[in-house]
């Protein structure tokens, strides 16, 4: 059995899939908490890319901006998850649609 | 044997990302998402880039990832509520998701077709050497190193942030 040796395109493809699963998840979950784990899919996504070109092109910047993405993933993480955490205390729900004081 | 092992690493992650979204409690998520990581970190591997494959363990499965299990098992919400009540008939009913979920099936399809354009390529091989963490500091600490400052100012913000924001008010 031989498989295809894995080329930019696949990285970037590999890339376009986890994406689009994180913007699904977006969309489909209706849980605050899923919702801030798939944006880290996305987040993700995203790294993989930098690195893959990072690596077919031989530079070092696309490594040193994804240690810049997961700092901003850390820090919105932790405003987001306080956040969860004062809307629980306030409804007793983590659903998004119950959170509709700020809707015109 | 690279071949073999991007392709298992590659179905790895995509499996346990769209298990991630599957779950109906967000602690399988989480544990899924871990699994998921460890997948990318060996695709890191795989691309020459051990430093970001050892901070992908260190600080997303390992501070990130933790961060999440703890509000998780804080708020104590195993499962995902049904949507109840005539607003959430609006909101949550088929409707909006649907379209949601065939707007990212759509982002997918504009993705893979804008990569059409690329020429398949192959990838460096193992004798280009991995990049060394020597070499990333030093660019770091050079020319980045304003970013780098910036980010600690900008985790310091968080920081204050997150305690005020998950702070009991006080009547």
């Amino acid at each position: 059995m031989s498989l295809p040796e894995p080329t930019l395109n696949s990285y970037l493809m590999l890339s376009a899939v986890l994406f689009a699963i994180g913007t699904a998840g977006v969309f489909l979950r209706r849980n605050l908490i899923t919702i801030l784990l798939s944006i880290e899919v996305m987040l993700n996504a995203v790294n993989l890319t930098f690195v893959a070109v990072d690596r077919f092109r031989g530079l070092i910047d696309g490594q040193i901006i994804v240690f810049f993405v997961m700092t901003v993933a850390a820090a919105e993480a932790a405003v987001g998850l306080a956040i969860v955490i004062a809307l629980f205390r306030h409804k007793e729900t983590l659903t998004p649609d119950a959170f509709t004081s700020l809707k015109w | 044997m690279d071949a073999i092992l991007f392709w298992i690493l590659a179905a790895g992650a995509v499996i346990a990302s769209v298990l991630v979204i599957g779950q109906r409690n967000p602690m399988y998520s989480v544990l899924l998402l871990i699994a998921s990581f460890g997948a990318l970190s060996g695709l890191y591997v795989l691309l020459g880039s051990p430093f970001v494959a050892v901070i992908q363990i260190i600080i997303y499965a390992g501070a990130i990832m933790v961060l999440f299990l703890f509000v998780v098992m804080l708020l104590n919400v195993p499962t995902e509520e049904m949507p109840t009540g005539p607003q959430a008939k609006f909101l949550g009913g088929a409707g909006p998701r649907r379209f949601g979920a065939i707007l990212s099936a759509f982002l997918a399809v504009q993705l893979f077709w804008a990569m059409r354009a690329l020429s398949a390529q192959p990838m460096p091989g193992n004798e280009t050497p991995a990049t060394t963490v020597a070499a990333i500091g030093e660019r770091l600490f050079r020319e980045y190193s304003f970013a780098f400052e910036a980010t600690s100012v900008l985790i310091l913000v968080a920081m204050v942030g997150a305690v005020i924001l998950a702070r009991k008010e006080h009547q």
